[in-house]
């Protein structure tokens, strides 16, 4: 059903330009892979603060304050930089089962970690349980483990 | 002295046959390599970024490097063990990878980063604690950190691709950079 749209996509100004360089994929693919070191970081941070492991002298809302900008920062750079890699080789992506898990679980992700994680972590330690706070940061290390899975994945299938 | 013949023996091992044929242990190891990536590189940035002054400014620079420098080294270990078995897979040509080369130079000078450091400005870590700015030193620390990790990410993941192998026709100056030789038919 999807499938026509993805097609398409490859037809496109900047996956056909992607895919006739030489170079291009490769050089996207690095700055994907440096924001997924950003991004990395700006989660493990928080979560490692909501299960008590990180900062832990550091109010909840402050460590969250801080690490809001980079992961903002860098899903912004990981969603153009995946969008451009993804639309190179789309048809291949839609074949690929790790694409698609994926995807769910970067859609998961990014809508967990800005409603309930966000309003979890800016509530802070006083005014939520502390078993609350481990599972919310479980279920956000999960979801963005599963990103960064599926996505190396894709590149060992097809 | 060359290093080749100690890859071209480490290619015939058993296991390193075994780790390149398998089907789903090589990228296994490779997945795992690139998550403990965000561990380790994720959390150095933070503390990068302390030492710049950029983030977590309200931090003591004791307290980050006390919290986060565990997990550091837990990524690390992991990250390393999992790059060495990735080399051991195919010895011959990351050994003749120009990109890999790259990578091990700039991983000898993040180290060496980190030694200074650690032996210089970190000893004195109580007088500027907390200053929202560090002294130099401890920004340059922390601003050659990204860039030289920066240049580790890129490298490591321009290893995969062939552009510049040895069983292809390339100019002299990469031929030496990459230390191909000429094999006697």
């Amino acid at each position: 059903m999807l499938l026509p749209y993805f097609q398409w996509f490859e037809t496109t100004t900047i996956g056909t330009a992607i895919k006739n360089s030489s170079w291009a994929f490769a050089v996207i693919e690095s700055v994907h892979l440096l924001a997924l070191a950003v991004i990395g970081g700006a989660v493990l941070m928080l979560d490692l603060r909501l299960l008590g492991l990180g900062l832990r002298r550091q109010p909840i809302p402050e460590v969250a304050r801080e690490a809001q900008p980079w992961l903002v920062g860098s899903l912004i750079v990981m969603l153009i930089t995946g969008f451009a890699l993804f639309s190179s080789e789309a048809t291949k992506c839609y074949y690929s089962t790790p694409f698609w898990v994926k995807m769910t679980s970067l859609a998961l992700a990014m809508a967990f970690t800005f409603t309930v994680r966000r309003r979890v972590s800016f509530e802070g330690d006083g005014r939520v349980r502390p078993i609350v706070l481990r599972l919310v940061a479980l279920v956000s290390l999960t979801l963005w483990f599963g990103v960064g899975a599926g996505g190396r994945w894709i590149g060992f299938s097809g | 002295m060359s290093l080749l013949p100690f890859c071209e023996w480490l290619a015939s091992t058993k296991g390193s046959i075994a780790l390149h044929e398998s089907l789903y242990i090589y990228p296994l190891v490779e997945s795992v390599h690139v998550l403990t990536l965000c561990v380790f590189v994720g959390t150095s940035l933070m503390l990068d970024l302390r030492l710049l002054g950029v983030a977590l400014r309200r931090v003591p620079v004791s307290e980050v490097t006390g919290r986060l420098v565990p997990w550091m080294v837990a990524g690390f270990v992991v990250m390393f063990i999992s790059g060495i078995l990735l080399f051991y897979a195919i010895p011959i040509r990351s050994y003749q990878n120009i990109f890999f080369r790259l990578k091990v130079i700039a991983l000898l000078l993040a180290g060496a980063n980190a030694w200074v450091f650690h032996n210089g400005v970190q000893r004195t870590v109580a007088r500027w604690d907390r200053d929202l700015i560090p002294p130099k030193k401890a920004r340059f620390a922390g601003a050659a950190s990204l860039a030289l990790w920066a240049v580790i990410i890129v490298c490591g993941r321009m290893i995969a691709y062939n552009w510049f192998d040895c069983d292809m026709p390339q100019p002299p100056l990469i031929k030496w950079a990459a230390g191909c030789v000429d094999r006697q038919r």
